[in-house]
């Protein structure tokens, strides 16, 4: 199913906040069309790690490259091609839902009819179009987070990174938020998400297991599980973080 | 283009849907033009003066009466010593104090020469001086007319150059006119310094900066998308504030209107920079407000806008090159009372445009989409 060409490459990155070692050393590459998890406890390094690939962040050392360009010198051309979803909610809660998806889709530039089209169909699938003209700040955190997933790949990017997206939303919803994952995967879109939901590590494809700034582990969760003899990712990541 | 079209789309509907902005951009200059103009005056209109009559003879009667015939000096009599005219002025129940000594009367007639002693509460020393020489002429007025009666007419003409002085510009020295035109530079430099500031770090303190920064937007664009929406309202506030003090003092409008909307354009970029300059360097609003305000306190008492900067030591003039509000009263002030054109103000035009390209390039430069 995945044909293993790369669409991030990541060598021996490594983040320093002073002495304070954040990533430290890590080495993995993501496949194009498949869902990339980034398991770990909070302070792993996960953020630390999503950041530096979507270019909010310069990594102390190491060479990267997401979506065939490079880190360093390529980082506006890396944007028009990725789409983000922050930890942190960010919207724009005094405006509405149209208006927010007007604005981002037009600083990535597209076309007002294929904009208006997408629109059209996102709000369909997620049964919003009753709300359109309704402020962000009004709705629920779940419908919150659902949009501002559906925003951050609108542009249709090659990557959207998704850091910790389902945050404190209830496990129905959670669900709602995979399937739209998966609809995005089916449309040829690379998911790399961060998550300390071990339910949600058996819906990747891969994951990378991250601890005190390093990979320890990353490998299908089937391969994992029977590698640590496990039944599920819980116990897989009980039995590594111990 | 059209990125900037959707970011200036997006930072107007915000704005306006804020509900703290419409009273802002009305209120403030109402209050500016309506109260400050009136509050920022050096004008003596009327100062208290306590009276000691030690001599109670017909000559010191008829100073009194000189002195309480003069609408400036409200005058409490009915004292009865020296000491009891200290404590009032202790007190600041007056500003200034008579003292009328035994001997007037007599001294006057036969000496033909006296003293009179007068305390001048001079902790604001511009006022003091302003009060003390009022009633100086109006003592010197009265010994002229006792001393000099009885010579003949002839021989009063004193043989002096005369001078008969025209006050150019504000000839009736209306103080309103000096004052409204400074004041409404504070004001805009408020609209500027603050509110796009503010805008910018908000957006940090929420965490939409983020979601700015992983987008192709070009660091120009977003901070244009800042500075053009203030721009228009703080020329829009200009406008209104203008038609206030046209309005309430009828303040001469010389130059041209033109001339002095593009000036302010030029010098709102500048201040607006500023501004945003000190909000890239800033993560809350708290610590923007803090250096913006600071900054601007510096930047008012320097101007020129109170007092003159004549008065101000040579090394602090020399700082007043880097005041931008130096240059735009001096601009407002000429351009509005003088009817300067371009030509007589190329200078500080010159200056504005210089600092306010090399702010803009600053805050775009300071403003960084990765940490």
């Amino acid at each position: 199913m995945i044909n293993k060409e790369p669409v991030i490459t990541v060598k021996n990155m490594v983040k320093k906040f002073g002495t304070f070692v954040a990533n430290d050393n890590l080495n993995f590459e993501v496949y194009k069309g498949e869902i990339f998890g980034f398991i770990g406890a909070n302070g792993a390094g996960k953020t630390t790690a999503i950041r530096i690939l979507c270019g909010l962040s310069t990594p102390t050392s190491g060479e990267m490259n997401v979506a065939g360009y490079d880190i360093y010198h390529q980082t506006e051309k890396i944007k028009k091609n990725i789409g983000y979803m922050s930890q942190k909610f960010s919207l724009y809660e005094d405006l509405t839902i149209a208006e927010n998806i007007r604005f981002f889709g037009g600083v990535y530039g597209m076309k007002i009819t294929e904009r208006k089209a997408r629109t059209e169909e996102m709000l369909e699938r997620l049964d919003l179009m009753a709300f359109k003209n309704r402020k962000i700040g009004d709705l629920p955190l779940g419908w919150k987070q659902k949009l501002a997933f559906s925003i951050a790949i609108l542009h249709n990017p090659k990557i959207v990174f998704l850091d910790e997206p389902t945050g404190g939303v209830d496990p129905i919803t959670r669900r709602q938020f995979w399937n739209l994952i998966y609809e995005a995967v089916q449309k040829g879109i690379t998911v790399f998400v961060t998550t300390h939901y071990m339910d949600e590590a058996e819906y990747c494809d891969r994951v990378s297991i991250m601890s005190e700034g390093q990979i320890v582990a990353l490998d299908t969760p089937e391969n994992l599980k029977k590698q640590y003899n496990a039944i599920n990712m819980d116990e897989v990541f009980l039995k590594i973080a111990r | 283009m059209r990125t900037l079209f959707y970011i200036l789309q997006k930072e107007f509907t915000q704005i306006f849907r804020n509900k703290s902005m419409l009273p802002i951009i009305f209120v403030m200059p109402l209050v500016q033009m309506l109260i400050l103009v009136f509050a920022a005056t050096n004008e003596l209109k009327q100062v208290d003066l306590a009276l000691v009559d030690y001599d109670h003879s017909a000559s010191s009667r008829n100073l009194i009466h000189e002195i309480s015939g003069n609408p400036f000096f409200k005058v409490v009599t009915g004292l009865n010593n020296s000491q009891e005219a200290e404590d009032l002025l202790m007190r600041n129940k007056v500003n200034i104090a008579l003292v009328i000594p035994k001997e007037f009367d007599k001294e006057l007639t036969t000496l033909k020469r006296t003293e009179v002693q007068v305390l001048v509460d001079a902790i604001n020393g511009n006022a003091a001086q302003l009060s003390l020489a009022y009633l100086s002429n109006v003592i010197g007025a009265y010994s002229q007319k006792v001393l000099i009666k009885p010579i003949k007419p002839e021989f009063r003409q004193a043989k002096t150059i005369e001078i008969k002085s025209t006050y150019w510009y504000n000839p009736e020295l209306n103080y309103k006119f000096y004052m409204a035109p400074g004041i409404l530079v504070v004001l805009i430099t408020v609209v500027g310094m603050l509110l796009g500031g503010m805008n910018l770090v908000r957006e940090k303190e929420l965490g939409t900066i983020e979601q700015i920064n992983v987008t192709p937007i070009k660091k120009w664009q977003f901070i244009a998308g800042k500075l053009l929406p203030f721009l228009i309202i703080g020329l829009f506030d200009l406008a209104f504030g203008l038609l206030l003090a046209k309005l309430a003092f009828n303040i001469p409008l010389r130059g041209s209107l033109l001339l002095l909307f593009s000036l302010a354009a030029v010098y709102l970029i500048l201040v607006l920079s500023w501004g945003l300059f000190i909000s890239t360097i800033s993560d809350t609003q708290q610590q923007a407000t803090f250096v913006s305000f600071f900054s601007l306190i510096v930047f008012i008492l320097m101007s020129g806008l109170f007092t003159p900067v004549e008065s101000m030591p040579q090394w602090a003039q020399n700082l007043d090159f880097i005041n931008p509000l130096f240059y735009f009263v001096k601009i407002m002030r000429s351009v509005l009372l003088k009817g300067s054109n371009f030509i007589d103000i190329v200078n500080e035009f010159a200056a504005l445009s210089a600092f306010a390209i090399s702010m803009f390039s600053l805050a775009i430069f300071r403003y960084r989409k990765t940490s």
